[in-house]
């Protein structure tokens, strides 16, 4: 018995040995592939805590009321904080926010969930296959100044007639729903490729079964693939709404610039990134400050969106 | 319950059902051709050489062309590779090679949340951390604001990309006694070469039109400039400035622009996609 253990023991040092000669270059390469991935840590908490101290002089005069003030009066005379007279409050961009990823993520859904449950159950190789994801692939790819730059020439002036047919009073053609629909086309290629995948999480069985039943496709995908995958599905249209809420540029050339509350889905508004890149270059120390904590915010908020979204689809396939 | 009808029913629906997301997802095309047409109908009618070497120059001549921006680009994105693909591959082996453990969870984690970051956001740091201390906007603040953005694009490839690799290669090398990092440079990364290639095409074609980090960090230039510690202009700024301008002489330059950038972008596209395909032959 204890010769056994002494035998043990041997081999056991003559393998931590064996590790110790594994040369000083390998020690180092490891270390340097972990640093290499720490690095990313250390920089998204780094994102947090330099947003945080620069938005202290906003979050300490105002407090959790500015997530309830209305107004968003800057002052661009103030040399100091001190003297910054400004009255801040971050409620038009939230409620701005909401709406318009809202309306984008009800537009986008329909055509979303066709597209995926085309490539992702109908045709699952072949032309059709190809066809819809090179054009989802290039939809994707336009940058988002592009998407705003059509809207504003093309889409504008259309919206603008649609308006005028609704009967909206002081119709411009600039507002939540027009940069709704632009929000959902550009959301519509990244929606459709996780429905997709969750759609292909639904086991192969399952389906058969139903087929053999004499279920029609219909029926298969009505009564099978949704109710599996709804719970994917969700995650699919929180994780759109996470890309929804940041999207800043084409938003920014569409919404028209109000900083007031936004009554009607015509009104024109503000969104949190798009306060954020219409306001930050302007002067008013208070007003930096101010749009850094709603920067703040907005990342808190996709963060937490993207974790729930993650969370439940991780969920599901370990399920599944 | 009728056998026969019931049967005819359901296969009507079924083929209702069919026919309607076949039309829902088919108007997709819509907007992605009247994009492209526009740009390509409005765009096209400005583009020449002259446009292309031209700088700016006051709207009474025309308004000039895009050389500065062009450059602007240029440059933005060779900063923002040197600083992030290293890196971003050494972290990418890091991950793969490492399946298990918390630390390799919370990077990954973070990858995933990286990548969801709004692009103003990232702006807003790019110019915390770069701009301020500078004491100006440049086009290094720029570069590395972009480098921000691509960092975790160029983890992912390479983790994706490192993981398609025959564990018998890296056994192989190791059983012939050949050092971990010597197996791991000179084994994976020329194995996986062309996957990482793509990963970066790819991620060139992501911050190319990438204009909310650009915002606050480069400030725009009228001149042509190659110094990384001045303001610089870039594709995507300029786009957002003409567009946004009075004068339709802007608005044809900045459709050029977007014809040029829309260009880019695809030709990145389509050689990411060739370089893919090699590999997997």
């Amino acid at each position: 018995m204890l010769k056994k253990t002494n035998k043990d023991d041997s081999i056991h040092t003559r393998f931590k040995e064996s590790k110790r000669r594994f040369g000083l270059g390998d020690r180092i390469f490891k270390k340097i592939l972990l640093f290499s991935g720490l690095i990313l840590v250390v920089v998204f908490l780094g994102i947090f805590i330099s947003l945080f101290i620069s938005a202290v002089p906003s979050i300490e005069r105002y407090g959790i009321g500015f997530l309830t003030e209305t107004e968003w009066k800057p002052d661009s005379e103030a040399a100091s904080l001190e003297t910054d007279k400004s009255i801040l409050g971050a409620l038009p961009f939230i409620i701005g926010t909401l709406m318009t990823s809202g309306i984008a993520l009800l537009l986008s859904l329909p055509f979303a969930i066709s597209i995926a449950l085309l490539i992702g159950e109908y045709f699952k190789k072949g032309f059709a296959y190809q066809f819809f994801k090179t054009i989802t692939d290039l939809l994707a790819g336009i940058p988002s100044i592009i998407y705003g730059f059509f809207g504003f020439f093309v889409l504008k002036p259309i919206l603008l007639e649609f308006e005028k047919f609704m009967g909206v009073e002081y119709a411009n053609g600039l507002g939540i729903f027009t940069s709704a629909v632009i929000l959902a086309v550009m959301i519509i290629p990244y929606s459709a490729s996780l429905a997709r995948d969750v759609i292909e999480l639904v086991p192969q069985d399952l389906k058969e079964a139903a087929y053999s039943m004499g279920a029609t496709r219909f029926e298969v995908i009505r009564k099978v693939i949704i109710p599996y995958a709804s719970s994917g599905i969700l995650a699919g249209i929180i994780l759109s709404l996470g890309r929804a809420l940041g999207e800043t540029m084409a938003v920014t050339m569409l919404i028209g610039n109000s900083t007031s509350v936004p009554t009607s889905i015509f009104d024109p508004a503000q969104t949190m990134a798009s306060i954020i890149a219409n306001g930050f270059s302007e002067p008013g120390v208070m007003q930096s400050a101010a749009l850094i904590e709603i920067g703040l915010i907005l990342m808190l908020i996709t963060a937490l969106v993207n974790v729930l979204g993650r969370y439940i689809i991780k969920k599901m396939s370990v399920e599944g | 319950m009728v056998g026969k009808n019931n049967i005819k029913r359901r296969q009507i629906s079924n083929g209702i059902f069919k026919g309607l997301i076949i039309t829902i997802a088919s108007l997709i095309i819509v907007p992605l051709v009247a994009i492209l047409a526009f740009i390509v109908i409005q765009g096209i009618s400005v583009i020449n050489w002259e446009f292309l070497v031209t700088p700016k120059q006051l709207i009474s001549k025309g308004g000039g062309g895009i050389a500065h921006s062009l450059l602007g680009t240029v440059i933005l994105i060779i900063i923002a590779l040197v600083a992030s693909v290293p890196i971003g591959i050494l972290a990418g082996i890091y991950l793969s090679e490492t399946r298990k453990g918390k630390i390799a969870y919370m990077v990954r984690m973070t990858v995933e949340l990286f990548q969801g970051v709004p692009s103003v956001i990232i702006g807003l740091v790019g110019y915390l951390w770069i701009v301020v201390p500078m004491g100006n906007k440049s086009a290094l603040a720029g570069g590395i604001t972009l480098a921000l953005m691509m960092f975790p694009l160029i983890i992912r490839s390479t983790e994706e990309t490192m993981k398609l690799v025959p564990h018998s290669l890296k056994e192989a090398s190791l059983a012939l006694g050949v050092p971990y990092y010597k197996t791991i440079l000179k084994i994976l990364i020329p194995t996986g070469m062309s996957g990482i290639v793509t990963g970066v095409l790819l991620g060139i074609g992501r911050i190319a039109g990438e204009t909310a980090p650009l915002l606050f960090t480069i400030m725009g230039n009228s001149y042509i400039n190659a110094n990384i510690f001045k303001p610089i202009d870039a594709l995507p700024l300029l786009i957002y400035n003409y567009a946004t301008g009075p004068s339709d002489e802007l608005h044809a330059i900045a459709w050029g622009a977007s014809f040029i950038l829309i260009m880019f972008i695809l030709i990145l596209n389509i050689s990411a996609r060739v370089f893919f395909r090699k590999q997997e032959m």
